[in-house]
């Protein structure tokens, strides 16, 4: 079997889901199980006595494994707090680090990132940060400890797919542990796009959440990453500027 | 003594503990973190944990995210 190893656990499935942008717990629920994924994450907020109904249970019911995210973080401080904080909560040491600089591009802070990725590892964390796709930044984290490393493709929530696909390239070259694409998925070609350029897994939230058809999507989404993660294996042929026959040129 | 307990003020009398604010928000025990001042006061210590005047507690639950 194909497995996606994290920190010596294994997936058979290398869709990683985000829970996030759901109309209802019923439609996430539906989506996930479509999605065919076996770790997921979720957000830690201050707890509102009205709210029915948890995102945990949805997990728990379909054995999905939760990894709690660090999102909404300005500051490595607040980062490792949160940490603790979803530690304590739910009793699993893994964390998608977070840390943003700003609301407007959401995109990830590296300082405060890095900061914060020695503080966790040092605390026994099996730490998965979100960066941008910056392969020296992606090497010291890895260097730092880190269980994977997590490059955007392009913002959180824009669906813009893969910007770079070439910086994308350069550190799944270099990793030896996990690359797995976060964040810009829009459709089910970048998450075949992400996996043929030699990515472990992909992590996605809004392409389906938000989608017409969430439950179809996931399903897309599930043979997307398959059919990527069989291509990069099977090995692509070479481009070539000009034809070249595949039927016999002699009569 | 007043103390804020998820960005509210509230006023309790002295001697309240942390598992008397989280009863205050949910029966749940579970699926729940919380922290004074923001250091983590982990479950087992939330009966014998006294809150003092003017403390900060940040009651946390997995929410839908990411």
């Amino acid at each position: 079997m194909d497995e996606l190893i994290i920190a010596g656990e294994s997936f058979s499935s290398r869709l990683i889901m985000g829970t996030g942008g759901a109309p209802s717990l019923e439609v996430l629920d539906r989506a996930l199980a479509a999605s065919g994924t076996e770790l997921t994450t979720v957000a830690m907020r201050r707890l509102d006595p009205g709210s029915r109904g948890s995102v945990l249970d949805v997990l728990r019911e379909r054995k999905i494994k939760v990894l709690p995210n660090t999102a909404g973080c300005f500051t490595a401080g607040e980062a490792v707090l949160t940490a603790r904080l979803a530690r304590e909560a739910l009793g699993t040491d893994w964390v998608k680090l977070e840390v943003i600089a700003d609301e407007r591009t959401l995109l990830p802070d590296p300082i405060e990132t890095f900061d914060a990725a020695e503080r966790l590892v040092a605390e026994g964390f099996v730490v998965l940060p979100y960066i941008g796709d910056d392969p020296a930044l992606a090497r010291r984290l890895e260097q730092a400890g880190c269980a994977a490393v997590m490059p955007l493709g392009a913002p959180i929530g824009s669906g813009l797919g893969i910007r770079n696909p070439h910086n994308i390239e350069l550190i799944v070259e270099a990793a030896s542990v996990p690359v797995i694409l976060d964040a810009g998925i829009g459709t089910a070609s970048d998450a075949t796009l992400a996996m043929e350029l030699g990515c472990d897994a992909v992590l996605l939230a809004t392409a389906v959440t938000r989608a017409q058809r969430p439950e179809t999507m996931a399903e897309a989404m599930r043979g997307a990453v398959t059919a990527g993660r069989l291509a990069r294996l099977a090995g692509r042929i070479p481009m070539r500027r000009y034809a070249q026959a595949s039927s016999p040129t002699s009569p | 003594m007043n103390v804020t307990i998820n960005g509210s003020a509230h006023e309790v009398p002295s001697g309240t503990t942390v598992a008397q604010a989280v009863r205050a928000l949910t029966e749940a025990t579970t699926g729940v973190a919380v922290a004074v001042n923001d250091e983590v006061v982990t479950r087992s210590t939330w009966e014998t944990t006294a809150l003092a005047d003017s403390d900060r507690v940040e009651v946390l639950t997995a929410v839908q995210g990411g």
